[in-house]
């Protein structure tokens, strides 16, 4: 394992590999490294690079090292009252970096934004050994090509990034969450969709297969109430609410699809109308959970086949397979296969970060064949 | 004029009836613009200091009309500039002289709106104000509002990847957008993003939005439009001075308020809207903050007194809250009028967007000062205060000799400060012309070829607006060779135009 200490030292590691044809594993805390096909690659722990770089908390911004810990990076924020509003989370270990480049977020992302909303810029070495800045340190910039939205949710495959600067947001003063119970899909969509659709300000909404809706209503208490008291007026054609106390671990097993039962795991983004039918349409046995409103459904079961992903495409929405026995990840990619045209250019975007291909592993098996179809 | 385009290309210029025949061919009827006189209107977009009428312009009405074109163009090795509505303040959309204008001004339709899943469908050429026109009578609207909404398309807005006042709460186009048909270069359409949040793979959408037309040709757009908040109210704080200004904004942050806008005007920005529109704004004062929040009731009534409080801690010696929405928009016209009231006080302006670590601010504005007097030239500032997106304007009389180079050099040393302070040379407005030549302030040279190479990944000959946002031009053949060197003068047999 190479454990490079700078963004200089992994300049002259991808350098030397590119120069001599090897191939480079990115890896922050190895907590996703059963994401994508088995493979056997040199890994490139970035671990090492850690540490606080410039954190102004007035100025919603946060500058860090790509290998410190997610954890450390979130008590910091909290400890002045603030958040990374996209609601990353991950396995002990896991990295702000890694985090990134895996576009991780939670069950605020349906009103906060994605992972790559919230990258502002970057110090990152290409497959070509070169150190390159991109963003900027400040929340509002246009400057040039907005390569760290290409960057958030590239698992690798571009670039290693040394430095990250994020965007960080107050923490809500109080958080509510308003539960419904005995919902069907059809029934927990829609009133979720108006939840999300009215004045009342839901930051997260949440559906669980036993029939659970979650809302979640976060601001300024004197706000809070206010809206706490509406929602069930607004909602009446659908469901009654309450409140619930200690909904942390039902939102956990929303956002993270954690404890559905089943080997295989789907993470499906959908236009949410699409979720029900989604659901109505899964082989007998598999659990799910909504999250985003609907526009994401955890899909857990123990079939080895890609029947999810051929449902999800044929509603409009993607399938990405999360976690599966070594053999399944072997055999079906991680993520939807592109069309055509898309897997042309992104191989073409790929190569020209990484024109000798120092990042393609086998870990994404649909980038030998992109490749080869843009050749 | 300091800015200079690339030498056209002679070759294309001597086939010009060639081109318009061909483009006939694929957009019939009225569709191609080449009498001369016809060209004026066309010559320019926001950027008004700069003029050049294009080749022709063709304006197709549908995707297989757009791909055609470039299809035709790519083979032929003719340049295209892609428009929308032409409201670029950064010259992004400024026609060349052996280039197609391509204007999308014809796709106009919104083609899909969904409440239940808060998602419209529309046509590169609808107008931002016209999706929240379209969706506000179920109470839904579009965030991002730059001040030329009324104008400028969402076409251009993804070009531009454009903000407005509020986008400190609700984010650029870029995080309001969820997929696009882009037409490449060589003709190819292809889809990207779509109905749904965070599709797998690489963010191809994310770096096409904000690309300023040099990467595709957007035909459709999906962006999210959000349930309009219950209220909204606006308070109006002045300040002997700028300083405590500043430190009223970072306060108000710091307690955890993400107003819906922040805005900051200077007492010869106060002064110009205050003439112009008689809004009431306090004229004896050195800053003045529009602060805007919206929500339910009990939160605006909650946030505005907290947004007094903090105000008056910091120095505030006026304090006035919009009573009613009549008299909430009276307060933003007179900001959202800045530009217009400047232009009453001076024959031109010049307007800058640089952002600025906001700690910074104090700082920025001594140095300012000091500029404005070195060169002669009045400056005026607005300043998205949230974000820390400073709008200097200076005010200059083209019809004086050699006052709009002043004015130009004056304004790359304002964005020299914002880089030097550890900011951007734009927030909003785009590289486009304005900045091109300014983009190794920020950025090393391996830095711009990196971002380079993404160009030649869309568009490996370099047909689509080039002249924009890169000072120098590199064949991508050479971009892609290994081992450049740093420190070596970049290719010095291109020319750096």
């Amino acid at each position: 394992m190479l454990e490079p200490r700078d963004a200089a030292d992994l300049a002259e590691l991808v350098a030397d590999a590119a120069a001599s044809g090897r191939k480079l594993e990115l890896r922050g805390g190895g907590t996703k490294a059963d994401f994508g096909a088995p493979r056997e690659a040199e890994i490139v722990s970035l671990a090492g690079l850690t540490g606080v770089v410039d954190y102004d908390p007035a100025e919603l911004v946060l500058t860090v090292r790509t290998g410190t810990l997610l954890s450390d990076v979130q008590a910091l924020v909290a400890g002045e009252g603030q958040m990374l509003a996209f609601e990353p989370w991950g396995d002990e270990g896991a990295t702000i970096g890694g985090t990134m480049a895996a576009g991780v977020a939670g069950s605020r992302r349906v009103t906060a934004g994605s992972a790559r909303d919230h990258l502002l810029g970057l110090t990152a070495v290409s497959g070509r050994g070169e150190v390159f800045v991109a963003g900027a340190k400040v929340v509002k910039n246009v400057t040039g090509y907005d390569l760290p939205k290409l960057m958030a949710g590239s698992w690798g495959r571009i670039g290693a990034m040394a430095e990250l600067t994020v965007k960080v947001l107050p923490h809500p003063r109080e958080v509510v969450t308003l539960a419904a119970r005995g919902l069907s899909p059809v029934a927990a969509h829609a009133a979720m969709a108006c939840a999300l659709g009215s004045n009342a300000e839901v930051s997260a909404a949440a559906a669980l297969s036993d029939g659970t809706v979650l809302l979640r209503v976060a601001g300024f208490a004197p706000s809070v109430e206010a809206r706490c008291a509406a929602l069930p007026g607004l909602l009446a054609a659908h469901c009654g609410l309450e409140p619930l106390e200690d909904a942390a671990p039902l939102w956990q097993q929303a956002m993270t699809g954690a404890g559905l039962k089943g080997a295989v795991h789907w993470d499906v983004h959908l236009p949410p109308r699409a979720a029900p039918a989604l659901i109505a349409a899964l082989p007998e046995g598999a659990d799910w959970a909504m999250d985003w409103g609907g526009g994401r459904v955890w899909v857990c079961s123990d079939a080895e086949d890609d029947a999810v992903r051929q449902i999800a495409a044929g509603l409009g929405g993607e399938a990405r397979l999360i976690a599966a026995p070594a053999a399944m990840r072997a055999r079906v990619s991680a993520f939807q296969p592109r069309a055509k045209g898309v897997a042309a250019l992104e191989a073409r975007v790929r190569r020209a970060f990484d024109p000798k291909g120092v990042f393609v592993t086998g870990r994404f098996a649909e980038d030998a064949d992109a490749d080869a179809l843009s050749a | 004029m300091s800015i200079a385009m690339p030498v056209p290309n002679a070759e294309t210029l001597a086939k010009r009836e060639r081109i318009a025949r061909a483009l006939r061919a694929i957009v019939p009827g009225e569709g191609v613009i080449d009498a001369p006189e016809a060209l004026r209107p066309w010559e320019s977009d926001g950027l008004t200091a700069y003029r050049q009428p294009p080749l022709l312009v063709v304006l197709p009405e549908t995707t297989a009309q757009v791909s055609a074109v470039l299809k035709w163009c790519h083979a032929e090795g003719v340049k295209v500039v892609p428009r929308g509505a032409g409201t670029s303040l950064s010259g992004g959309a400024l026609p060349l002289a052996d280039a197609v204008l391509l204007g999308l001004g014809k796709f106009k339709r919104v083609l899909d709106v969904d409440y239940e899943d808060r998602v419209a469908v529309v046509q590169p050429g609808v107008t931002n104000l016209a999706i929240t026109q379209a969706v506000e009578g179920r109470g839904f609207y579009y965030a991002p509002d730059p001040s030329s909404q009324i104008a400028c398309t969402i076409g251009g807005n993804v070009a531009e990847n454009s903000g407005g006042v509020h986008c400190l709460k609700y984010g650029l186009t870029t995080n309001n957008v969820l997929g696009a048909e882009v037409v490449l270069m060589d003709g190819e359409i292809v889809r990207l993003g779509g109905r749904h949040l965070d599709s797998g793979g690489l963010d191809l959408l994310g770096v096409v939005v904000g690309s300023e037309g040099l990467l595709g040709v957007v035909t459709e757009v999906t962006v999210r439009i959000l349930p309009r908040p219950e209220t909204a109210r606006a308070v109006l704080v002045g300040f002997p001075d700028a300083e405590q200004a500043g430190a009223c904004v970072a306060q108000v942050i710091a307690e955890g308020i993400i107003p819906a806008g922040m805005e900051m005007m200077d007492r010869p920005a106060i002064h110009a809207a205050e003439a112009f529109v008689n809004v009431g704004y306090p004229l004896d004062v050195g800053a003045l903050l529009i602060v805007e929040v919206d929500g339910p009731a009990a939160e605006c009534d909650f946030l505005i007194g907290e947004i007094a409080r903090i105000g008056n801690a910091n120095g505030a010696v006026t304090s006035r809250v919009s009573d009613g929405e009549a008299e909430r928009m009276a307060f933003w016209a007179g900001r959202k009028a800045a530009f217009p009231a400047v232009g009453r006080i001076s024959p031109d302006y010049l307007c800058m967007d640089g952002t600025i670590p906001r700690r910074r601010l104090p700082d920025v504005l001594r140095r300012m000062e000091e500029l404005s007097e070195e060169y002669g030239l009045r400056v005026a500032n607005v300043f998205h205060a949230g974000d820390g997106n400073l709008h200097p304007l200076i005010l200059y009389d083209a019809n004086v000799p050699g006052e709009l180079d002043k004015a130009e050099a004056f304004g790359a040393d304002i964005l020299r400060l914002c880089v030097s302070v550890g900011g951007v040379l734009t927030g909003e407005h785009g590289v486009g012309i304005e900045k091109r030549d300014l983009m190794p302030e920020m950025f090393s040279d391996a830095d711009l070829k990196q971002q380079q190479r993404v160009k030649c990944a869309f568009d490996p000959e370099l047909l689509l607006n080039p002249g924009k946002v890169f000072p120098v031009l590199h064949r991508c053949a050479e971009l892609g060779q290994m081992h450049v060197h740093h420190g070596a003068l970049p290719h010095p047999e291109l020319p750096r135009f």
